[in-house]
């Protein structure tokens, strides 16, 4: 056991967190209003999710997801005002990643006709997959600094723990179990945020379990 | 998600990757750009010359005016600028 536990319990919020404390509506009902450091965190919250739609599950080539994320940004933009549910941001630019991305194949299937059919749509599950992953990511940034750092540079950014230890200043040999006791609360937070059908699952694992990416 | 075991856990944080940090930064310039662009055009609409400078290579007129021809920017001029 490590003497010191740092894992950012008392790290004071950034100010550009503040914006990030905002409800979907919220950060709707200020870009509306102007306010374009609300409109960075729009962008900031969902880049992500755009982007894995686009090149995760209809695997488009990076010109053509760059294209289809520049797309449905100024559109979003566009028609924020349009929005009927405030709360209802993430399906509609879900909606809106997906339905550009089938005109882009579209689009390339007709300027380079062959036999090849439009590639399949992803199916539901992949989707799905996403919008489980999207939970994931609200609820890691719901924890102190230091943990959200570490496990999404690990998990989502694949930097080595030599990297993660030269960024963060810690000693290479702690990334392994910091990252354990981080996954813990993340799956302690991620429970109270979203029971499972039967209320709490634990799901399987003792504390400090290996972890695989 | 039914299960909240930690490899699942560890797997779905990897699967949303940051977006290229530059699409982020264009997307979140969007409303300076806006502006930008509704200035120029406005400008090409009371300014024959300008207009005729732009039309003739946007690149070198955004230049000259001191204006960075950020992809963004172009992709814009070219959809509102006056023909």
């Amino acid at each position: 056991m490590e003497a010191a536990r740092d894992d950012g319990e008392t790290a004071p919020r950034r100010a550009a967190d503040l914006t990030a404390e905002l409800s979907d509506a919220e950060l709707v009902a200020r870009c509306r209003d102007g306010d374009e450091a609300a409109w960075r965190e729009l962008v900031d919250r969902f880049s992500r999710y755009v982007y894995a739609i686009a090149v995760q599950a209809f695997r488009l080539p990076l010109h053509d997801a760059e294209d289809v994320f520049q797309d449905v940004f100024a559109r979003v933009y566009e028609r924020l005002d349009s929005l009927r549910d405030d709360d209802a941001l993430r399906p509609w630019i879900a909606q809106l990643t997906r339905r550009l991305c089938i005109d882009r194949l579209r689009a390339g299937t007709r300027e380079q006709p062959s036999e090849e059919e439009l590639p399949d749509r992803p199916g539901d599950d992949v989707l799905g997959e996403l919008d489980d992953a999207f939970d994931v990511h609200v609820a890691l940034a719901g924890l102190p600094n230091n943990c959200r750092d570490i496990l999404d540079r690990f998990f989502a950014q694949d930097e080595s723990y030599r990297t993660i230890g030269d960024a963060l200043s810690l000693p290479a040999g702690t990334i392994a179990s910091r990252i354990s006791r981080c996954l813990d609360k993340l799956r302690t937070a991620f429970e109270g945020e979203n029971p499972g059908p039967e209320g709490r699952n634990p799901g399987p694992g003792p504390s400090g379990e290996q972890v695989t990416r | 998600m039914s299960g909240y075991d930690i490899q699942r856990l560890a797997r779905l944080i990897g699967m949303l990757p940051p977006a290229p940090q530059g699409w982020v930064e264009a997307a979140q310039e969007l409303p300076r750009a806006r502006r930008e662009v509704g200035q120029i055009v406005a400008r090409a609409e009371a300014d024959a010359e300008f207009r005729r400078a732009l039309m003739a290579d946007l690149e070198a007129a955004l230049d000259a005016e001191g204006v960075e021809p950020t992809r963004a920017l172009l992709d814009q001029l070219r959809r509102h600028l006056p023909r």
